[in-house]
């Protein structure tokens, strides 16, 4: 794969095949960022749209402290804070019950009712296989917000907990917290699809 | 007598996993879920799959983006370019 800083100097002189391969990259985690912050998808992709505005126009700008992909979320979260204050509302800290993502798993002494077992199905040769691939991007696709937005830039993008916390001003406890939560949700995903018989 | 720590039951086990692989728990905490894991094979394979979870998640998955959207974007990546020249 062509790493960032490859694309964005053939972006610098106009290439948009190189475009084409960034947007295609991010445009996924981007729109999920930007959820975060605007009520609909299509205002988030109104955000993310702007963001690549304000990213091609600000190139000369990026020096390269920072890599190109912390750069590229600061951009998109600013935008999305001044259109979110626009909306004019309340961001929601919706901290919806999880529970029942362990359900009744559990005994009342807090043993496992039911223990998991091994994901062995979705594992070729030691890498996931593309059901798991599928499985998995659908369950952080069907998260609320704020786990999607955290889970995304965590796992899926790889950014560190302290940038994560700075980007969303958040405490880094707080998306520990909701790293935790959306990774829990996510496992039971997977294992109650994998249960559930549409083998 | 001497205080210890109380053994974890798989209920609180799996609270401290996603903080375990970030490296974010105390070391008291660390060694109460270690010493778990080693008796609980629910909880190892928890641990596993929550581990493969995280990994296929950094795997790319761009087949759900919506090929209009990226269309839509070239356009304006064409404007933005022609309205500077370089």
């Amino acid at each position: 794969m062509v790493d960032d800083v490859a694309l964005l100097e053939a972006l610098r002189v106009g290439d948009e095949r190189a475009f084409r391969e960034l947007v295609t990259r991010y445009q996924t985690s981007m729109t999920r960022v930007a959820r975060y912050y605007v009520r609909s998808d299509a205002t988030a992709e109104d955000v993310v749209q702007e963001t690549w505005v304000a990213v091609l126009r600000g190139l000369e700008r990026f020096e390269g402290r920072s890599t190109f992909k912390t750069w590229l979320f600061h951009v998109l979260v600013n935008r999305a804070r001044t259109i979110a204050a626009r909306e004019a509302r309340d961001v929601p800290a919706d901290a919806s019950d999880d529970a029942s993502a362990l359900g009744r798993r559990f005994n009342e002494g807090g043993m496992w009712t039911d223990p998991p077992t091994p994901f062995t199905e979705l594992i070729d040769n030691g890498i996931a296989n593309e059901r798991m691939i599928r499985l998995v991007h659908d369950a952080i696709a069907r998260l609320g917000e704020p786990h999607q937005a955290v889970v995304t830039l965590r796992d899926v993008e790889g950014l560190t907990n302290g940038e994560i916390a700075q980007l969303l001003e958040l405490s880094e406890a707080n998306v520990r917290v909701i790293l935790h939560r959306g990774r829990t949700k996510v496992r039971a995903h997977v294992e109650t699809s994998l249960r559930g018989g549409t083998r | 007598m001497k205080l210890r720590s109380r053994p974890l039951v798989c209920r609180e086990a799996v609270e401290f996993m996603s903080n375990y692989l970030e490296g974010a728990l105390s070391r008291r905490d660390r060694r109460r879920l270690e010493y778990h894991l080693r008796h609980c094979d629910g909880c190892t394979n928890y641990l596993e799959q929550l581990r493969l979870v995280i990994a296929t998640s950094g795997t790319a998955s761009p087949d759900d983006l919506n090929a209009d959207v990226v269309d839509g974007l070239v356009e304006v990546f064409r404007r933005v370019r022609d309205e500077s020249p370089q």
